[in-house]
């Protein structure tokens, strides 16, 4: 076991926690538990809210999976990752003012709150309620995997055990602090995570001689490696492009970043948080994404994908900064694990239980309830990554493509466009999950793209065409 | 933020109807220099590249440059193009 790489990595867990509940408990309480505990009350400021959307994509996609793919795959990939920069701004862009003021009218606390009052049908709540639920438990159980192959990497701890020390920490976490607390760890673990990738690619090209000389090192490998193309040739230009929609524009659609984007204080703090966002996003997905490129002409012949950033962490810092430095992507993690438990356990206790079982519950029950309803999801989540699929970054595609097939036109066109009713909601999230789970099993690339793109046209073909042969019936409105 | 705000509610949805629509012609330009420069540069035969500090060229255009080039348009976009406006609309509340 490294015991120094150990102490540094936990010791700033542990600090960054203890800021981020000791902040959040000052914070006076509202009137409304759900509304804190769920949305931090709408308080958020631009840095915090640029942090938390940043940390919440930036997911175990990016920080373990993404490096250990780009340290397969070269430069294309690389390429491929540069396409989150677009979120950075585009999501709070379009979600923007208008879903602000809109959710505020409505004082809407989650997505689905937001689908209720605008649609005005059961169905669409129940139907998003589900899609919620299923899609990002797998996203959580691939996080949990993640988290668990880092310190496993890092300490030399078994799987099991990491995973249990993962579980615990977020289980304590999420359960007392809530979304205040979540997003000002997120504020923390964004800025360590900044930090650490720049510290981390500077020596990761100092460990290799210099940029030419590791350029140079990958094309005796493979000179695939530094072409757009990937390391086979298989990263086509239309493969590649049509990621623009999965990880790029599409991204506006997940739930739990559309929570995000209601809960800002004002339109100076979302107008700070779109250009911090941007930078911040660029510089950690390009620094991220070259370490895992560079790494490969250092440390070759690393067979799991996912040990690559922790293993070269290891290689080239001394043990204490590689420590620290790793506390990002784990951090990272852990907060999107702990803003995806928020969302599924508010999706059960505000969107069903407060929706359809009991309408005006006392807060202390509330309390009780979404406690007890975020720990018991986690423990269920850990007992899935006990025995986990290996490369993590496909499970959280395809839930990542399934909510924005599910989601993005529901939530687009109810904000933009006048005449989409719940007919046109409900048929386009049957025909984004159901066409997007078909072309997922039998056909995965359709004309050469991620089946994301087909299913989302599909889906706003199903809305557009529904919505206007029922208008009919919403004249009453 | 709710007090006496001049903003009429057409207004505020306008600007940000603008605004989105601003998000999106941006990130169509994203685009377009994203692919030129990859697949126009990288999609020569490999003992041909150039290098710009190392890396090969359309490496260093398409992502280094253009996420420079992208940044520096979001900031000039923020601050010049984007109204400050009020988010209660009406004076609503939690529950």
């Amino acid at each position: 076991m490294n015991w120094e790489a150990s102490v540094t990595l936990f010791g700033t867990i542990a600090l960054i926690f203890l800021i981020g509940l000791t902040i959040s408990r000052r914070e006076k309480a509202s009137e409304s538990f759900v509304q804190d505990y769920f949305l931090g009350g709408r308080s958020l400021g631009g840095f915090v809210l640029a942090m938390t959307m940043t940390a919440t994509y930036g997911s175990a996609s990016s920080f373990i999976g993404g490096p250990g793919v780009a340290y397969n795959e070269g430069l294309g990939w690389v390429l491929l990752s540069l396409i989150q920069v677009a979120t950075g701004y585009f999501t709070l862009m379009i979600l923007g003012k208008k879903f602000a003021i809109v959710t505020r009218q409505y004082s809407a606390i989650t997505l689905v709150d937001f689908l209720k009052e605008r649609y005005q049908s059961k169905w669409v709540v129940l139907l998003s309620s589900f899609s919620i639920i299923v899609f990002l438990f797998s996203t959580m159980a691939a996080q949990w995997i993640g988290g668990g192959r880092l310190i496993e990497s890092l300490t030399g701890l078994s799987y099991h055990s990491a995973l249990f020390i993962f579980v615990i920490t977020v289980l304590i976490y999420v359960t007392l602090g809530g979304f205040r607390a979540v997003t000002i760890t997120d504020a923390i673990q964004g800025s360590i995570m900044l930090i650490g990738t720049i510290i981390l690619l500077v020596a990761v090209i100092i460990a290799g001689g210099g940029i030419p000389s590791i350029i140079s090192d990958l094309q005796q490998v493979n000179p695939n490696l530094i072409t757009p193309y990937g390391a086979d040739g298989s990263l086509t230009p239309a493969y590649v492009s049509s990621y623009w929609v999965l990880v790029g524009v599409g991204v506006v659609a997940l739930p739990q970043i559309a929570v995000r984007a209601m809960s800002y204080k004002s339109a100076a703090a979302l107008h700070r948080a779109i250009i911090i966002g941007t930078i911040v996003v660029a510089v950690i997905m390009l620094n991220m994404h070259l370490i895992g490129v560079f790494a490969r002409a250092i440390l070759p012949g690393i067979e799991v994908g996912d040990r690559v950033m922790p293993l070269i962490a290891l290689e080239v810092l001394p043990p204490w900064l590689a420590g620290f430095v790793l506390a990002a992507p784990l951090a990272a993690i852990m907060s999107t694990v702990d803003s995806l438990l928020l969302l599924v356990s508010s999706t059960i206790v505000k969107d069903i239980y407060i929706n359809y079982v009991n309408p005006n519950p006392s807060r202390k029950k509330v309390q009780r309830i979404s406690m007890g309803v975020t720990a018991v999801l986690g423990i269920i989540v850990f007992l899935m990554a006990v025995n986990p699929p290996d490369l993590i970054i496909w499970l959280n595609l395809f839930a990542i493509g399934g909510l924005e097939a599910t989601f993005i036109w529901p939530i687009i066109m109810g904000i933009y466009w006048r005449k989409g009713n719940k007919y046109g909601a409900i048929a386009s999230m049957i025909a984004g999950i159901a066409s997007y789970i078909v072309f997922q099993s039998f056909y995965p690339q359709p004309l050469g793209m991620h089946s994301v793109v087909t299913s989302i046209i599909l889906s706003l073909i199903a809305y557009v065409g529904v919505s206007l042969s029922t208008n009919y019936k919403y004249l009453g409105n | 933020m709710n007090k006496i705000d001049m903003n009429d509610k057409k207004y505020t949805m306008k600007t940000a109807n603008r605004e989105a629509l601003i998000g999106i012609g941006l990130v169509i330009f994203h685009f377009i220099w994203w692919f030129t420069f990859a697949y126009g540069f990288g999609s020569r035969d490999v003992s041909d590249y150039k290098y710009i500090f190392g890396l090969p060229a359309w490496f260093f255009y398409s992502c280094i440059v253009g996420v420079i080039v992208i940044s520096v348009l979001v900031y000039i976009v923020v601050k010049f193009f984007f109204e400050e406006v009020s988010l209660d609309l009406e004076e609503l509340e939690k529950k």
